[in-house]
């Protein structure tokens, strides 16, 4: 399994593996919105938790089709079926090398981004906090997505429309983290809530894409 | 005598052919007879007027949005278990008239809301989970037709539909959190509790749900035989082919 996460991650990293595309499509999400809304700093800081997260959240969804797709053309997710570890597994370590070259990073870069969007000082802790305990589920059920359309040609939009919904839960607890932390209020209610979503979809999900992986091996 | 011999296409379709004469009709009636009974002879409500009139469209439909995925949510689990194919057909149908019934109750809300509430769509924790659960539907439609062969299309849909049912149930209760409501709660359960629907409406929406529920099942009863006759037709073609 540590083998299969090293040449995820090999992969990824190599020229063309789309690392840091999702990174620099949230900048550009970052720089772009103040330029539509306006540059007011008190309208910016009011959306800034809300845009962070949105587009945290479409730049994770750029990267999933990569999860499977290349492995399923060439044969190797074949290969991953058949291997003497349980496929479930397999989609869990390759959910967790997607959130290491995509949500990790956007974690990081997060705060950064929220100077921009003059995100209010007491929020940079919570952001942080929120992303680094959101994405694994951004992750978890985009590689369930990712499984579903495998066999579909094409499938990058009907991946977006089939995710999307399902992302709704974990955004609207991690942007209400950050609103209340930015706000000064209590958060602990949507943090249990969000890191109660990430770890039913990382104990539950893979289950559910292991199975949709298998229907579209036969 | 058990249930699962409906899942022979052909028990299922001779029984479609028995039971449409009878509930098509019903629906067209019950739906004619509780709008017409509806519309024209309830009294006007002192506060909203004739917009109060718009429920009997509104609450059957929303209550056939909800319950149209929870069938295709138990097709799919059938489908999943037992490899009925009826099943899978069943809640391939249901999906496009579950959707249909969710724009209904949308946009009635939406032309109510106008005058009542000021504003056409405001994001209130109902009107929000609907417009969520009318993107449940056009994923689950859009997977239906993106996907080739017909089995593997109905495991990948039953997934998706298994899966997305939590996810619904979970963005109900995160939207909630999310915004405090300006939907008024359902009054119709009320009876012989305080503030109960008036008898003068309650009847005429009884009437309308009855026939909603039929229509439903007149929908979905006539799609699914349709969609059995269509994979016939595709085998019996794919048979000549090879000839």
């Amino acid at each position: 399994m540590i083998a299969l996460l090293i040449r995820d991650l090999r992969l990824a990293l190599r020229a063309g593996g789309g690392f840091g595309l999702g990174l620099a499509f949230f900048l550009l999400l970052a720089v772009l919105i103040p330029l539509g809304v306006g540059p007011e700093g008190g309208t910016l800081a009011k959306i800034a938790p809300g845009i962070l997260w949105v587009g945290a959240l479409l730049a994770c969804l750029l990267s999933l089709d990569r999860i499977f797709a290349l492995d399923f053309e060439d044969g190797s997710l074949d290969l991953l079926a058949t291997a003497p570890i349980p496929l479930e597994g397999a989609v869990a370590v390759k959910a967790l090398a997607h959130w290491l070259v995509t949500g990790l990073p956007l974690t990081l870069a997060a705060p950064l981004l929220g100077v921009l969007l003059h995100l209010p000082g007491q929020g940079y802790g919570w952001l942080l906090a929120s992303l680094a305990l959101g994405t694994p589920a951004l992750s978890s059920i985009g590689a369930f997505g990712a499984a579903l359309v495998v066999g579909v040609k094409r499938g990058g939009l009907l991946l977006s429309l089939l995710v999307l919904p399902l992302y709704v839960p974990t955004l609207i607890f991690g942007a209400e983290v950050v609103k209340r932390g930015a706000a000064g209020m209590d958060v602990g209610v949507p943090l249990a809530l969000l890191a109660a979503i990430t770890l039913g979809a990382m104990a539950a999900l893979p289950f559910a894409s292991a199975l949709a992986l298998r229907i579209n091996l036969r | 005598m058990s249930l699962w011999e409906y899942a022979n296409p052909k028990k299922f379709s001779e029984t479609a052919a028995r039971v449409l004469p009878v509930v098509a009709p019903l629906a067209g009636l019950c739906l004619a007879v509780g709008l017409i009974w509806g519309f024209f002879f309830t009294p006007e409500d002192y506060k909203q007027g004739a917009t109060v009139k718009i429920i009997f469209l509104h609450v059957p439909a929303a209550m056939m949005a909800i319950n149209a995925w929870i069938m295709m949510l138990v097709a799919s689990l059938v489908w999943i278990v037992r490899r009925h194919h009826v099943s899978a057909l069943a809640a391939r149908a249901a999906a496009p008239v579950g959707m249909v019934f969710t724009l209904i109750a949308l946009a009635t809300g939406a032309f109510w809301g106008q005058p009542m509430w000021g504003t056409w769509w405001e994001w209130d924790p109902r009107l929000t989970s609907f417009l969520i659960l009318l993107l449940f539907y056009l994923g689950y439609i859009a997977l239906w037709q993106a996907v080739e062969d017909p089995d593997t299309a109905a495991d990948l849909t039953g997934v998706l539909c298994v899966v997305g049912s939590v996810f619904a149930v979970l963005s109900r209760y995160a939207v909630k959190f999310w915004n405090q409501g300006l939907h008024q709660d359902s009054t119709i359960m009320k009876v012989g509790e305080k503030d109960p629907l008036d008898p003068a409406y309650y009847w005429p929406l009884i009437v309308c749900l009855i026939g909603i529920v039929a229509l439903f099942v007149a929908l979905v009863l006539l799609r699914t035989v349709t969609e059995i006759r269509l994979r016939r037709l595709a085998v019996i073609e794919a048979r000549e082919k090879q000839e």
